[in-house]
C-alpha cells in the first residue's frame, strides 16, 4: 500500500474515532448544536423586530439573516470541542501511543480536524434544514447552499486547526476549555449576529476587522441575496489566513509536543 | 456522670446547613478559578448582546433608550443560572465520588442537604451579579435606586435557588456529571424565552406567546424595572409569586430525587 494510502486510512480512522468521540458525549455535542440552536431561536424571537432598523440589509426574515451567524458559532464550539479532545487524548496517553506508530504524526492532526470539518459539514446541514422548515429562503438556491455548506466545512477545518494547536501546546483540556469565552468574544465582535453598520462601537470597528465577519458574509450571502463573487472571495482569503495560522501554530506546537512528550 | 443535653432538631439542622455552606465557600477559596467561568460568561453575554444589539432600542416600543439598562438584570439572573447550574454540577461530582452517600446515611433530614446545595447557590449567585452591575454602571447603565437593587438583588439570590434545585433534581436523577448541558441549557431556555432581549409587545409572535406564560418573564420584570423606571409593588410581588411556585415545584421534584436516591 502506498504512503499516502496509509496516511489516509489514518486520517479516516482517526476522523470517524473524533465524530464516533462527539457524539457519544452530551458534554461535546451540546454546544455544537443543542446551545446554537437554542439562541437562535431565541435571539431570532426576542430580535427580530431589527429587520425594520434603517440600514438592515434587505432580508426575508431575521431567521434567514441569522441562519449563518449560528452556523458560525457552532462551527467555532465544535473547533474548540475538538481541541478538548485532543487535549483529553494527550492527557490519557491515547497520543503518546499514536506517536510510537509507524505513522507520520501530521495525520494525528488531520485526524482530528478531518472529525471537526465533518462536525461543520453536519452544522452547516443541521441549521439550513431549521432555516427551511421554519420557513427560511436560500436566495442562491442548491449552489447557494453548497456554497455555504463547503465554506462552513473548511472553516471549521481551519478553527479546529488553532484548537488543535492549543490542545498539543498546553496538553491541557481544562486549559483549551477555558477558551469558550473567547470563542463568544470573537463571536460577538463579529457580524454574525447583526449587521456591523448597526453594531455599536467599539464593537462596530473591531467587526470590520474580524477575519470571522467575512467568513460571515460568504456564508450568508448565497443565503439572503444569492452567490456574490466578491463576499465568496473575501470568505475564501480569510478563511486561507486562519488555515496558514492554524498549520503553523500545530506545527510549532507538534515539535514542541514532541520535544517534551 | 450528667447526661449531655439534646441539641434541637431545628439547630442540628441549622449547623448542617451552615457546614455545607461553608464547604462551598471553602472551594471557591480553595480554587478561586472555578469562580471565574460563572462570572465571565454573563459579563461576555452583556457586553456582546450590548454591542450587537443596542440599536434595537430605536424600534418603537422600546421602554428606554439604554439597551445597558435594559439588558443588565437579564445578564444578572444569566450568571444566576450558571451558578446554580454549577451547584448541580457539583452536586453530580458529589453522587461520581460517593460523597453524597456519606451525607445520606448522616441523621440529617434530606431537606436539609438540599438547603445546603440550594442556599450556597444563592449565596455564590451575588458575585457574578455584582461583576456584571459594576461593568454595565462603569458603562452607563441607570443607577437602579437603594430599591431596585435590592429587587434585583433578590431576584437573582432566588432565581439561584431555582437553578439549584433544577440542577440537583438533574444530578440525583442522572449521577453523572454528563447531564451539565442538560442543567445549563434548561435554565438558558428559562431565563431567554422572557422579555429578555425585547418588550413583549415586540417580540416575534411563538416567543411573546411563551414569554407570556414564563413565569421567569414576571422575574425579568421585576428584576428590571428600577434600571428602566420606578420601582413599584405592582411589578414585585409578580416575581416573588412565580419565584416561589418555580422553587416549591423544584424544590419538591429535587426533594423526590434525593429520597429515591436514598432509598
Amino acid at each position: 500500500m502506498s504512503e499516502l494510502a496509509t496516511n489516509l486510512r489514518v486520517v479516516w480512522a482517526l476522523g470517524m474515532r473524533s465524530i464516533r468521540q462527539t457524539f457519544r458525549r452530551p458534554q461535546l455535542m451540546a454546544p455544537i448544536v443543542v446551545f446554537p440552536t437554542i439562541l437562535l431561536a431565541i435571539q431570532t424571537g426576542g430580535a427580530g423586530g431589527a429587520v425594520n432598523l434603517p440600514g438592515f440589509p434587505p432580508v426575508q426574515s431575521f431567521l434567514q439573516f441569522m441562519l449563518a451567524g449560528a452556523m458560525m458559532q457552532s462551527l467555532m464550539l465544535a473547533g474548540n470541542s475538538g481541541g478538548i479532545a485532543l487535549a483529553v487524548d494527550i492527557e490519557m496517553g491515547f497520543t503518546d501511543r499514536l506517536f510510537a506508530a509507524p505513522i507520520s504524526r501530521y495525520t494525528i492532526v488531520l485526524g482530528r480536524l478531518a472529525g471537526t470539518a465533518a462536525l461543520g459539514l453536519f452544522a452547516a446541514l443541521w441549521f439550513l434544514a431549521i432555516g427551511l422548515v421554519f420557513g427560511a429562503h436560500i436566495e442562491g438556491g442548491v449552489p447557494g447552499a453548497l456554497l455555504a455548506i463547503a465554506l462552513v466545512t473548511a472553516t471549521a477545518m481551519a478553527v479546529g486547526g488553532i484548537g488543535a494547536a492549543i490542545a498539543l501546546r498546553t496538553g491541557s483540556a481544562s486549559v483549551v476549555q477555558g477558551l469558550f469565552p473567547l470563542v463568544l468574544v470573537v463571536l460577538f465582535l463579529s457580524s454574525a449576529f447583526f449587521p456591523v453598520e448597526l453594531m455599536i462601537e467599539p464593537a462596530q470597528t473591531i467587526a470590520e476587522y474580524n477575519p470571522l465577519s467575512f467568513v460571515v458574509e460568504g456564508v450568508r450571502e448565497p443565503i439572503i441575496s444569492g452567490i456574490n463573487a466578491s463576499d465568496t472571495a473575501d470568505a475564501l482569503l480569510a478563511i486561507a489566513g486562519i488555515v496558514v495560522l492554524g498549520l503553523v501554530l500545530s506545527a510549532r506546537a507538534l515539535r514542541h509536543r514532541l520535544r517534551v512528550g | 456522670m450528667e447526661a449531655t443535653a439534646a441539641i434541637p432538631a431545628w439547630r442540628a439542622n441549622l449547623a448542617t446547613i451552615g457546614a455545607l455552606m461553608s464547604r462551598a465557600k471553602n472551594e471557591l477559596l480553595r480554587v478561586p478559578g472555578a469562580a471565574i467561568p460563572g462570572v465571565l460568561a454573563p459579563t461576555i453575554f452583556f457586553l456582546g448582546l450590548n454591542g450587537v444589539f443596542g440599536a434595537l432600542t430605536q424600534l418603537r416600543g422600546f421602554s428606554t433608550g439604554s439597551y445597558e439598562s435594559f439588558i443588565v438584570p437579564i445578564s444578572m439572573l444569566q450568571g444566576a443560572g450558571f451558578t446554580g447550574a454549577a451547584a448541580g454540577v457539583n452536586l453530580a461530582r458529589d453522587i461520581e465520588q460517593g460523597w453524597l452517600d456519606r451525607l445520606l446515611v448522616s441523621p440529617a433530614p434530606r431537606w436539609v442537604l438540599l438547603a445546603g446545595t440550594v442556599l450556597s447557590a444563592s449565596a455564590r449567585s451575588l458575585i457574578p451579579a455584582t461583576f456584571v452591575l459594576a461593568i454595565a454602571l462603569l458603562l452607563g447603565a441607570g443607577w437602579p435606586g437603594i430599591d431596585g437593587l435590592l429587587v434585583t438583588y433578590f431576584m437573582v439570590a432566588a432565581m439561584a435557588a431555582v437553578a439549584a434545585c433544577w440542577g440537583s433534581m438533574l444530578a440525583l436523577r442522572f449521577k453523572s456529571q454528563s447531564a451539565a448541558p442538560l442543567m445549563q441549557a434548561g435554565m438558558m431556555a428559562l431565563i431567554l424565552t422572557t422579555t429578555a432581549y425585547a418588550p413583549l409587545a415586540l417580540l416575534q409572535g411563538w416567543l411573546q406567546d411563551i414569554a407570556r406564560i414564563n413565569p421567569v418573564t414576571q422575574v425579568v420584570e421585576a428584576a428590571r424595572q428600577g434600571f428602566v423606571g420606578e420601582v413599584s409593588w405592582a411589578e414585585t410581588w409578580p416575581g416573588l409569586l412565580a419565584l416561589a411556585g418555580l422553587l416549591a415545584i423544584l424544590g419538591a421534584l429535587a426533594l423526590r430525587e434525593m429520597r429515591r436516591t436514598a432509598a
